[in-house]
């Protein structure tokens, strides 16, 4: 049995467990206490791209949509109860749940929808709309009527459900952006199950239950308490009972620490995570610049053989292409073993590697790999890949540098060879190949090459609208961008939650970003 | 009045009348054991700095997963860590940062800092003044923050495998305690007739400050020298342990401390144990050599 196979046997028994979890009848009461390992700069959903708001701020908010985490990537309603598309996939009319109230009393209609999503669409001047490139396809969000929402398209696009259930895309309170359009960045006031007591900077942020949430009969908890601690306080924490779980993801090494202090008191859900490493190479610089240095690059890493052992160590886990493994779009192991740099033979992978690089005239190549500064999983990235590729003789300094060094480093093309992430709330390609385009086609496209191509096959892709003819299309953009190697995928996470067994009602998913607004969650306490 | 005729003869003592002067390095064994068994410490230190790729038998970088977590055995002397790198090789070679980074800084930091107090305490006024409140200012950050400011803001510039920044933020904490030392000494050496007299013959204040003050703060010197290398070799070890040094997969000593190594305390306690010994053996060792040649080199304390 596959490595895989075996991981998804456990996400799948976990599944079942969670499963039997659901079948007790939920217990009303308590406090969630939770611990987030980073503090959001600010409380604006639609601005921000990090973890650290989803896990205390989701709670608050309601969305049009959101992914049913039982059923990942299944999309549900949230404020929606129900929808339909136009036969020519340019209309999603969607119907709102009815007396649904804002925190503050006042009514949420379609009217806030909209004014929402054109915050998200066209941000006005001062406010940061972090996927606005997600809705480029939105001509109008129309209102019909208070509980009728329509969004307008210029061109059918695939993915749209996915893009309108981004956990990101908070509803806000149409009035309270007239008066400020910069509202949400200082204050919280949603419509979501929990209202919003304090946050105490470096320390807390702590939220009660809504009663007048629309769905009744929910939350079941009384609140929730999230406590921002560095990443090595977690465990400490749990163990102590300070908090009942954290829902990033810890490594092997801390689930281990916590399986003997917590024993029969810990359940773990693990499963491959929407997260991976690449590998980025500077095509301005010499000699990346040449698609036979970047494949004998590629070609130089073990990504079969080192996985099982770096798993044990890290969070780095499974071996994939651009598309997460598992997921219904990736490319199937066997087509993938075809591709440079994922053979199975490694030594004939590293034969390969050094007659490109002669060919190349490359000897003695050395070069500086550009890291972040952060532990987990980005040094043990930077060490395997170093360790790799002096086996086919080619030198590279590791450089790890604080965040934001890092980030003005690769941004401005101050690199040769840098390790960078990929990890967004959904598996759709449209998200999973931004950093693989161009930066004329993508901010984030790094590595500076020209290939026109690759952008043109991501425009198709995304007007794809038949799942099965989009499948096939994006599998050949994924096989024409693994050997053009600009960027290379290093390794995919694997996502390890580990909670209090009183916990029951969260369910785990690939994304750290899903399913946070704890609506259904609930303590089994007497 | 009576001539009295000296002659060389007439005032010399018998040959077996004059005492014999000792060897200095044995005198040094025999009065300081604790500085001696420090020198050889360090000397076996520089030994396995020097001869890392003959010591090691391993190479310190070369990851090995069918190894990894092995505890101490006759292949692994030490054990190997999470990634099967052998950690006697990862010490031994650790030894060259420790030593190149803590004995570059030191000296860098020392010479800078004796300069800058002779200065100071030969011309006094304004000038010394002024270079004591800096000291002063200098002296009011911890060492460790200090230096951390200097890593972040100043980045990484490696020059023969050694990071002449993480040097030179290491230096710069010891500035200006040398700084101080230096000028307490030359405000008594200041004094001497033999200044005033090469002030007399016109000697220029840098010709003085270089031929006369500096030779006789080379006591001191030596003496802090010594003790900062123990310092230095601490605080990169403190700084890569803050993930602010040495780069992953550099064998570093500090580093070998820190990030994951953390994570198998329990499971691999060697991880940490024999990098936590090599640390301590050396600061140890050059503070038992510097004491020593603190009280070797002063004559009060050799009486």
């Amino acid at each position: 049995m596959s490595m895989l196979c075996r991981f998804m046997s456990v996400v799948l028994g976990l599944g079942v467990a969670v499963g039997a979890a659901h079948a007790q009848a939920p217990k009303a009461g308590g406090t969630l206490n939770f611990s987030v390992v980073a503090e959001p700069p600010n409380y604006d959903c639609h601005a921000s791209t990090t973890f650290a708001l989803v896990h205390p701020v989701a709670p608050h908010y309601s969305t049009l949509l959101k992914f049913d985490t039982a059923q990942y990537p299944k999309v549900i309603g949230d404020l929606a109860k129900s929808w339909d598309v136009s036969a020519d996939g340019l209309t999603y009319t969607f119907r709102l749940h009815e007396g649904v109230k804002f925190h503050d009393g006042s009514a949420l209609t379609s009217a806030d929808v909209k004014a929402s999503y054109d915050r998200i669409i066209n941000p006005p001047a001062g406010v940061v709309s972090a996927r606005q490139a997600y809705y480029a396809d939105v001509a109008a969000v129309e209102t019909p009527d208070p509980t009728t929402v329509r969004f307008k398209l210029k061109a059918a696009v695939a993915g749209m459900f996915e893009s309108l259930a981004s956990p990101y895309n908070c509803i806000y309170s149409a009035a309270k952006l007239k008066e400020n359009p910069r509202f949400p960045e200082a204050n919280i006031m949603g419509s979501g199950a929990f209202r919003f007591v304090e946050h105490v900077k470096g320390s807390t942020w702590e939220g009660k239950k809504f009663d007048g949430y629309f769905r009744k009969g929910l939350p079941y908890l009384d609140g929730f308490k999230a406590f921002f601690v560095k990443s090595n306080g977690v465990v400490p924490g749990m163990l102590g009972g300070q908090f009942e779980t954290e829902f990033r993801g810890r490594n092997p090494a801390e689930l281990a620490q916590l399986k003997q202090g917590m024993a029969d008191r810990l359940v773990v859900n693990e499963g491959p995570w929407v997260g991976s490493l690449i590998v980025i190479f500077n095509t301005k610089r010499k000699p990346f610049d040449d698609v036979r240095v970047r494949q004998a690059l590629s070609l130089a890493i073990d990504r079969w053989g080192g996985s099982p052992a770096l798993s044990k160590i890290s969070i780095l886990r499974h071996v994939g292409g651009i598309m997460r493994p598992g997921f219904e779009m990736a490319l199937p192991p066997a087509e993938l073993e075809k591709l440079p740099g994922y053979g199975r033979d490694i030594e004939a992978s590293r034969a390969q590697a050094r007659k490109l690089l002669a060919e190349a005239g490359v000897t003695n190549l050395s070069f500086k790999l550009l890291n972040r500064n952060v532990a987990e999983p980005y040094t043990p990235a930077g060490i395997y890949s170093i360790d790799q590729w002096k086996r086919v003789g080619v030198t590279a300094t590791h450089e790890q540098l604080e965040t934001k060094l890092y980030v003005d480093n690769v941004t401005s093309g101050n690199f040769d060879v840098a390790i960078e992430f990929v990890n967004d709330y959904v598996d759709d390609p449209t998200a999973q190949f931004a950093k693989f385009l161009t930066k004329a086609a993508s901010p984030v496209g790094y590595s500076g090459h020209e290939d026109k191509s690759l952008d043109k096959m991501y425009e198709a892709q995304r007007r794809l609208v038949d799942p099965v003819k989009r499948k096939a299309f994006v599998q050949d953009m994924e096989r024409y961008a693994i050997t053009q190697a600009y960027n290379v995928p290093l390794l995919w996470f694997h996502r390890i939650i580990a909670s209090n067994a009183k916990v029951k009602g969260w369910n785990f998913t690939p994304s750290h970003y899903v399913g946070q607004d704890l609506v259904e969650v609930w303590l089994d306490q007497k | 009045m009576a001539n009295i005729s000296i002659t060389p003869g007439s005032i010399a003592r018998p040959a077996d009348a004059i005492p014999k002067r000792p060897n200095p390095v044995w005198l040094f064994i025999r009065t300081q054991p604790l500085g001696f068994a420090g020198l050889i410490v360090i000397l076996a230190y520089l030994a396995a700095a020097v001869g890392a790729q003959w010591i090691a038998p391993y190479d310190p970088e070369a990851i090995d997963f069918t190894a990894m977590l092995t505890p101490p055995n006759s292949e692994h002397l030490l054990g190997t860590d999470q990634f099967g790198r052998d950690v006697f090789s990862r010490i031994v070679y650790g030894a060259r940062t420790a030593l190149a980074v803590g004995i570059l800084s030191s000296l860098f930091g020392c010479t800078l800092g004796a300069i800058i107090g002779a200065a100071s305490g030969y011309w006094g006024g304004r000038i010394d003044t002024m270079i004591q409140r800096v000291v002063d200012v200098m002296l009011s950050f911890p060492i460790i923050v200090l230096a951390m400011v200097v890593v972040a803001v100043l980045g990484k510039r490696p020059l023969l495998g050694v990071d002449m920044n993480l040097v030179a933020a290491i230096a710069l904490p010891f500035i200006p305690k040398m700084t101080r030392i230096a000028r307490s000494s030359t405000l008594s050496i200041a004094q001497m007739p033999y200044i005033d007299a090469a002030r007399a013959a016109g000697y220029g204040d840098g010709r003085i400050i270089m031929r006369h003050i500096l030779p006789n703060i080379v006591a001191p010197y030596l003496i802090m020298t010594t003790a900062f290398i123990a310092q230095a070799i601490l605080l990169e070890a403190s700084l890569s342990f803050l993930g602010l040094g040495v780069t992953e997969p550099t064998p570093a000593w500090g580093l070998m401390l820190s990030g994951a190594s953390a994570d198998f305390y329990k499971s691999a306690p060697w991880m940490i144990l024999f990098p936590g010994l090599a640390i301590t053996l050396a600061v140890f060792a050059f503070n038992m050599f510097g004491d020593s040649l603190r009280d070797w080199l002063d004559p009060k304390m050799r009486s």
